[in-house]
């Protein structure tokens, strides 16, 4: 037994008021030196924790949400994978929306800003998000770029995040919609590879719809696809290059932000 | 690999949670993983490995428990082991997308010597 009344181990006569269990056992070798505060670990403990890995995240999005919604501006998170046409998808969207909403971009990308600065070539407010080895944007990331946009001079605002179908889609970024893009030469059966990312968008975009018959694309299957992974997501069939089929999402676009 | 962005949270959450219970070093750090959480536990492991240097995780072992997916069948009132985020219940043949577990994302529990 401990006799070192200065001593915070837990061997001591006294009943002492940890709250921690005490039942395990204390044959330990107590024969060394006292004489000092040497924090003595309370002893075996399981805590349980319960918390999401996502919380912090998830707290910070609903942040951006709400500052989002106060100022009536229509967020989208734009994903996909690389190369599937996010930027002209973007880009053509703010030219066609041009005199009718007015639309800002947060852009993200691993290294260079030539998206960025392919859209800023067109007139549009873009704030570029190098994000180095990280391969998805997160909320605070989005937080700190919208600072930089004139907010109250959007009304609507498109995150393009990182081209990749996997690591996004855990990452809420406050947007009111997530849009995933499919391009047709990327293959009909994306969804299934890919399904939480799918399966967490509110619109399906499929895009270089003049590319279909080139790429032997088979758009059954992928509408198919589209409907058992993303059921409850809005489908578009459209050729950002072409211009064919911008319209109803345009539409779409107009309508989702008159409801705000 | 946002597995190292998801690891790099567990730590500094596992740290927090340690901290504010009167803790030091931790010898176990106990994460659930759903099998459709989007995170693949071979990548957590390997960030796991980066991330936990000069915390007091830095000793710690990682155990991770996956949880398979138990989906939600709303005619047959029961749960029933899933695969996907749709499944068809082996009941009345009926698919649901209600999950009940398997996207889980989160720290179970700490333990301590």
């Amino acid at each position: 037994m401990c006799q070192n009344p200065g001593c915070s181990c837990s061997d001591h006569s006294q009943a002492d008021d940890h709250s921690h269990d005490h039942s395990h056992d204390h044959s330990h070798d107590h024969s060394h030196d006292h004489g000092h505060d040497h924090g003595h670990a309370p002893g075996p403990l399981t805590l349980a924790v319960n918390r999401s890995l996502l919380e912090k995240n998830d707290g910070l999005a609903e942040r951006n949400r709400r500052l989002f919604r106060a100022k009536k501006l229509l967020v989208l998170n734009v994903v996909s994978s690389p190369g599937s046409g996010k930027t002209t998808f973007i880009g053509e969207t703010a030219a066609k929306l041009a005199g009718q909403l007015r639309l800002g971009v947060i852009v993200g990308d691993l290294a260079t800003d030539n998206d960025a600065a392919r859209l800023r070539m067109a007139g549009i407010p873009v704030v570029q998000i190098t994000t180095g080895t990280v391969c998805h944007l997160e909320a605070d990331m989005i937080a700190k770029a919208a600072a930089k946009l004139d907010l109250d001079q959007l009304d609507v605002l498109v995150i393009e995040n990182v081209g990749n179908l996997v690591c996004p889609a855990d990452f809420d970024l406050g947007e009111a919609l997530r849009v995933v893009l499919l391009s047709t030469t990327e293959g009909e059966d994306k969804p299934l590879k890919y399904p939480p990312m799918f399966h967490s968008a509110h619109v399906a975009v499929i895009n270089k719809t003049d590319l279909a018959d080139a790429a032997g694309f088979n758009r059954g299957q992928a509408l198919a696809n589209l409907k058992r992974i993303s059921h409850h997501a809005l489908i578009f069939e459209v050729s950002a290059k072409t211009g064919a089929g911008m319209a109803a999402w345009l539409d779409f676009l107009k309508q989702q932000r008159a409801r705000l | 690999m946002h597995e190292v962005a998801l690891m790099t949270e567990a730590v500094r959450l596992a740290v927090e949670s340690a901290q504010s219970a009167g803790r030091g070093r931790m010898a176990v750090l106990r994460l659930r993983v759903g099998t459709l959480s989007g995170a693949v536990p071979a990548a957590l492991e390997f960030a796991w490995e980066v991330v936990r240097r000069g915390t007091l995780a830095e000793t710690a072992r990682l155990e991770i428990e996956t949880v398979p997916v138990v989906c939600w069948c709303a005619a047959c009132q029961m749960e029933f082991a899933g695969a996907d985020f749709f499944n068809e219940c082996p009941g009345c043949h009926q698919v649901s997308g209600e999950l009940r577990r398997g996207r889980e994302l989160e720290i179970a529990a700490l333990e301590f010597n």
